[in-house]
């Protein structure tokens, strides 16, 4: 496959940020979050509802600004959301007033590619995502797991150096879900992609990622990295191994104290 | 289309029911012509050209005042749902604006511009201007961010995303405000001419009704009954060909 991608590691370094509600105080959502993501790694983003998990991966995307410390990848810091970071939503964020084949066509378009040369590439990536036969179909016509596979051909399809996915199968029925998780691995070994992702599910980080930050609640720390490694067996039963379970609940024993504290309530 | 040929029976029956109640007597004829007398004084106005020649210069008065509403109503509506600056400045106008028939201001854009077609077109954009405003700044504050955030990051300019983005996102929204301006447009079109002009479908209701001709005075108004369905109709049509991926 032809990518004018290069494949970039990020570096993000004593990075805080506070938001202001709309009607609130500023309230610290990230603390001195410092992180390395090496070139090509699957890197999960583990953490409790509300730990800041999607606030560091909005402020990789550009989305929010850098307030405090540094976002940096092979291009540079990040100052801004850019197609060398593609992004993929939970909620697919699909236009859905275009088709399939119209929504991949918007990323490859914006990368200066056009006619025959376009619709080539843009059927390759609907081909690798197994929707061949749904290019005409709106999104509001397919399912949740094919919306999602037509959002991450969209974002696959305009080339970018970093994956950002932020709960990406958090919308899908189990089966789907895992199914997509299969396949995401499949796609992520053929192209080497630096990819972060963040979910809640500590089975699912285990199983995809390199490494897998887990996260504190309010403000946002990052807790400990630890590393996994599964993805690298490509073998989709290691579901059943008792070193992966071993590992799902060693980090189950983390976020779970996590989630303690951030119940308990704040002592004056 | 089977299916809507059958649901325009309710207008046949009440056309029979029309007939029937002036041919029975049971309502005066002085106050309501029989719907067959009706018919032949339209079929008359047809052959005459005396419907064609005012229908024409209320359409074309419309038309303009419509035209000029969207383009104006959209500018100020984007800008009020993009710029807060802009939205602190226009927001209080259109909100005090709101309340106001815009039949009111008949006499004083008569005053002001006129008894010709320039003060009818502005009172047609007058009264056209607020649906569209409301329908663009809705439409564009109703659009989830995470579309404009998704376009960004697969390469749209911050330009871009107005066009591509937030007007088709917003869309749905804005052809409500269109519809609702166009059902303003044949309003106010007709409320202007019948207080003062010398052509147009009000004016030739108006002055009708003066002479007593009321035979001639209901095929006008249905005409113009006509007229605004068959708009109606055909923006529907223009908003189901534009919103097809709302399945």
């Amino acid at each position: 496959m032809t990518d004018k991608s290069v494949p970039t590691g990020i570096v993000i370094t004593g990075l805080s940020h506070d938001y202001t509600p709309r009607a609130g105080t500023r309230v610290r959502a990230l603390e001195d979050v410092s992180l390395t993501v090496a070139t090509g790694s699957f890197h999960a983003l583990l953490g409790p509802s509300g730990c800041g998990k999607s606030t560091l991966l909005y402020c990789i995307g550009g989305f929010l600004p850098v307030q405090i410390g540094s976002i940096r990848t092979d291009r540079g810091l990040v100052t801004a959301p850019g197609p060398d970071r593609g992004v993929v939503f939970q909620n697919f964020a699909l236009f859905p007033w275009k088709t399939v084949l119209q929504n991949i066509l918007y990323g490859i378009g914006k990368r200066g590619i056009r006619g025959a040369e376009a619709r080539d590439r843009a059927q390759r990536f609907i081909d690798l995502v197994h929707l061949t036969g749904f290019e005409a179909s709106f999104p509001g016509q397919l399912s949740g797991g094919m919306q999602q596979r037509a959002a991450l051909a969209r974002t696959l399809a305009a080339e970018p150096d970093i994956l950002l996915m932020d709960e990406p199968f958090g919308a899908l029925d189990a089966q789907t879900r895992r199914i997509m998780q299969e396949e995401l691995l499949g796609i992520w070994r053929q192209t080497g992609k630096t990819v972060v992702f963040v979910t809640h599910d500590v089975a699912e980080a285990v199983y995809l990622a390199d490494e897998i930050s887990v996260m504190s609640a309010r403000p946002g720390r990052i807790r400990r990295t630890l590393s996994a490694g599964f993805n690298r067996a490509a073998d989709p039963a290691v579901f059943k191994r008792p070193d992966f379970a071993e590992q799902v609940e060693l980090i189950w024993q983390m976020v779970r104290a996590e989630v303690d504290d951030a119940r308990r309530p704040v002592s004056a | 289309m089977k299916q809507g040929a059958i649901s325009y029976l309710p207008l046949l029956i009440l056309a029979a029911l029309w007939e029937l109640v002036t041919r029975l007597g049971l309502v005066s004829r002085a106050l309501l012509p029989p719907f067959s007398v009706v018919l032949v004084a339209l079929a008359h106005m047809l052959a005459d050209g005396s419907l064609l020649r005012n229908a024409v210069p209320s359409l074309l008065r419309g038309a303009a005042g419509l035209a000029l509403a969207i383009v104006v109503g959209f500018g100020l509506g984007a800008g009020m749902a993009l710029l807060p600056r802009f939205r602190a400045a226009f927001g209080p106008l259109v909100q005090a604006f709101y309340p106001l028939p815009k039949t009111a201001l008949v006499p004083l854009v008569m005053v002001w511009f006129g008894l010709g077609d320039t003060a009818k077109i502005v009172l047609i954009f007058l009264g056209c201007l607020l649906p569209v405003i409301l329908g663009t700044y809705n439409g564009i504050r109703g659009v989830d961010h995470v579309l404009v955030w998704s376009a960004r990051s697969l390469g749209a300019s911050r330009r871009d995303v107005l066009r591509e983005v937030l007007l088709p996102a917003a869309m749905p929204q804005i052809l409500i405000g269109l519809r609702t301006a166009t059902a303003f447009a044949f309003l106010l079109m007709v409320a202007s001419e019948l207080i003062i002009a010398n052509n147009g479908l009000g004016f030739l209701i108006g002055s009708l009704g003066d002479d007593g001709a009321y035979p001639a005075m209901f095929a006008a108004i249905l005409t113009i009954t006509a007229l605004g369905f068959l708009a109606d109709r055909g923006f529907a049509a223009l908003s189901a060909h534009l919103l097809r991926w709302r399945i």
